[in-house]
């Protein structure tokens, strides 16, 4: 278990003052200058050695990708924009950082821009988080008339600016070109790669586009040293990471935890175990809505880490962590968020567009019991035919849930497809 | 609820406000302002956009309105019909849905008379369901205009929308006896705060 002298959001509940005093007195803001006057070749090492992986879901090198922007600066100045529009269902870390430890994320954002010679960032908030948009420009207005960030920011001579931006209701903006799009003023549809953000971004800018909780993390890392971060968690999995249990548990909860902690252990530490006990668990998603779905078996040995998760064929995500009992209709659970994709598909590729309605259709057919054996493989067929063949991951994110369905939960299916009835739900 | 003006133009205080938002863009990227100027816009004609403020801000920003109405109609909040005074939003993705976000939207129903994506003959409310709003741990919940209400049940979630018919601020945030997203009960990490959670914990109930 993380020792709390080894937990970096401090304030993650917000039972302490929000405001820049309560901020330094958690140690955010301590000469920040020193940090920086390390050089950013040096900060870009030491994200690189701390093994930070990106905590928006894909979980890649954070410094990987800051090393990947241009070296020198040309006629194109650089952006940093901070992907703050979390949507993926079952998550909801990022709130909590910017409304109850926002200087953190302000302070990452001034480092990151150093290291990557950006002058400004932009913090793409999802819009209905409206409070949490309000408490993180508090914390902007403080750090500017206290010279932490503006023309000389921190007394280091690097004029930076942060900025927020707010979304308007588009989970698909989530997806790193698709809120390029977005801030640029256009529909939110994603962006055929090549070029990479870092080459063509924001106003075709050099652009890194980061989530909340890896910019956030990196003061205290340079604070207190790679190793110390790297020495958290499994190797390759390091470091601290926020986690978000809902669904049956007693004590829904967000927490910070090690990388690479037992989820049977997360959840009973935490979260007040399963409702009803361990041995009422049915299944759980362990990462956000697109990954696959864990057995309770498979829920009882399983280390809540990227490469663990994904050696079960699911993977870590947002590390949202969404518990279900035995009176859930998992096959209904499925449905919905098949649902879900299908309302946030762009519409731009046609298998995301078209499939992800078919597969919804086809869930809800299995559901009420008018399928046959046979259409949970063409269900699965057209999984397969979404996966891998549009723009952007959303049409995996639509086709892995059902997958996941299909693997553990194949009996029932069948079971339910030709009338079986469900069992008891909520 | 108001109905489609004919013309639009933005307040003197919107106007600056736009200014300034249009600002914190690079010179000449002043496009990239026209979601935050939508949403001025859509605050002052009362919660929705009628095409002459799609117009408005399409010649504010120098854009085609066409463009702008792409924009408009691609994102999900701006609202392209009148909303009641009272915008319910209730969410029923999976975690909302595991912890009962049936019977919130029945409550709802019950005590409004109408079904989601319906108004009140009154104006005063809208109903609609709605996909994740990222308080997973503090479901099931919903969002009225800015605020959100978590940690509901039937009984909160009526009297929620009585007292805002009858004019008064219902507490935002958990109904139930916890300060943000921590364990009810008692904290499991951050010890050392324990007492003051405890303390937060019963201001927020003598509210």
């Amino acid at each position: 278990m993380l020792k709390d002298a080894d937990r970096i959001f401090t304030n993650i509940y917000g039972l302490e003052d929000v405001g820049l005093a309560g901020a330094r007195k958690r140690g955010d803001w301590d000469n920040t200058k020193k940090l920086i006057e390390i050089g950013r070749e040096d900060i870009i090492e030491q994200v690189k050695a701390s093994g930070l992986r990106g905590r928006g879901g894909a979980g890649f090198s954070t410094g990987m990708k800051w090393s990947f922007m241009p070296k020198e600066v040309g006629e194109r100045p650089h952006y940093l924009v901070i992907n703050a529009d979390e949507g993926e269902p079952g998550t909801c870390k990022d709130r909590e950082i910017m409304r109850n430890d926002p200087h953190k994320l302000i302070e990452g954002a001034l480092i990151a821009c150093f290291a990557m010679q950006a002058h400004a960032a932009y913090c793409y908030v999802r819009g209905e988080f409206y409070r949490e948009t309000e408490a993180l420009q508090r914390a902007v207005d403080e750090a500017y008339e206290n010279g932490l960030i503006g023309d000389n920011a921190c007394g280091t001579g690097w004029k930076f600016d942060f900025y927020i931006h707010r979304g308007m209701g588009a989970y698909i903006c989530g997806e790193e070109s698709a809120l390029i799009e977005s801030l640029e003023g256009k529909k939110g549809q994603p962006r055929l790669k090549p070029p990479f953000p870092a080459n063509v971004g924001v106003w075709g800018c050099p652009t890194t586009v980061n989530n909340v909780e890896s910019i956030a993390v990196v003061p205290e890392i340079l604070r207190r040293g790679a190793e110390w971060f790297a020495g958290i968690g499994r190797p390759n999995n390091t470091g601290t990471k926020l986690f978000n249990i809902s669904g049956h548990v007693n004590k829904p909860c967000t927490v910070e935890e090690e990388m690479g902690i037992p989820l049977k252990e997360l959840i009973e530490r935490h979260a007040g175990g399963v409702r009803g006990g361990w041995d009422n668990l049915l299944a759980i998603i362990p990462g956000g809505a697109s990954v696959p779905l864990l057995t309770q078996e498979m829920s009882s040995t399983v280390l809540m880490d990227f490469d663990s998760l994904k050696e079960v064929r699911s993977g870590l995500g947002t590390a949202a962590v969404m518990v279900m009992d035995k009176s859930t209709d998992v096959i209904r659970a499925i449905t919905r968020l098949s649902r879900f994709y299908m309302h946030e598909s762009c519409g731009q590729c046609t298998p995301c567009r078209e499939g992800s309605g078919w597969m919804w259709r086809m869930m809800e057919r299995i559901c009420a019991g008018d399928a046959t054996p046979a259409e949970i493989d063409l269900l699965e067929e057209v999984t397969k035919q979404v996966e891998g063949h549009t723009i952007c991951a959303l049409g995996d994110a639509a086709a892995w849930p059902i997958q996941g369905l299909i693997r553990q939960f194949r009996p029932l299916m069948e079971e339910r497809g030709a009338g079986g009835q469900p069992a008891a739900a909520e | 609820m108001s109905d489609a003006p004919e013309t639009f133009a933005f307040t003197a205080e919107n106007k600056a406000t736009a200014d300034a938002v249009i600002a914190k863009y690079p010179e000449g990227r002043q496009r990239s302002a026209v979601m935050p100027l939508l949403d001025i816009a859509q605050r002052q004609c009362g919660g929705w956009l009628p095409m002459p403020a799609i117009e408005y801000v399409a010649d504010y920003l120098q854009m085609p309105a066409i463009r702008v109405l792409e924009v408009a109609s691609f994102y999900t909040m701006y609202n392209l019909k009148p909303v009641g005074k009272h915008f319910v939003q209730v969410c029923t993705n999976l975690p909302c849905w595991l912890n009962g976000s049936d019977n919130i939207m029945r409550a709802c129903q019950n005590k409004l008379g109408i079904n989601s994506g319906e108004t009140t003959e009154d104006g005063e409310f809208t109903l609609l369901e709605v996909e994740c709003l990222g308080a997973c741990v503090n479901a099931p919940m919903m969002q009225i205009n800015d605020d959100y209400y978590e940690d509901l049940d039937s009984d909160v979630t009526a009297q929620i929308l009585d007292d805002l018919r009858a004019g008064k601020q219902p507490k935002t945030g958990s109904q139930r006896e916890r300060y943000t997203c921590e364990p009810l009960g008692g904290l499991t990490s951050l010890s050392h705060q324990e007492e003051l959670r405890a303390q937060k914990v019963s201001e927020k109930g003598d509210n």
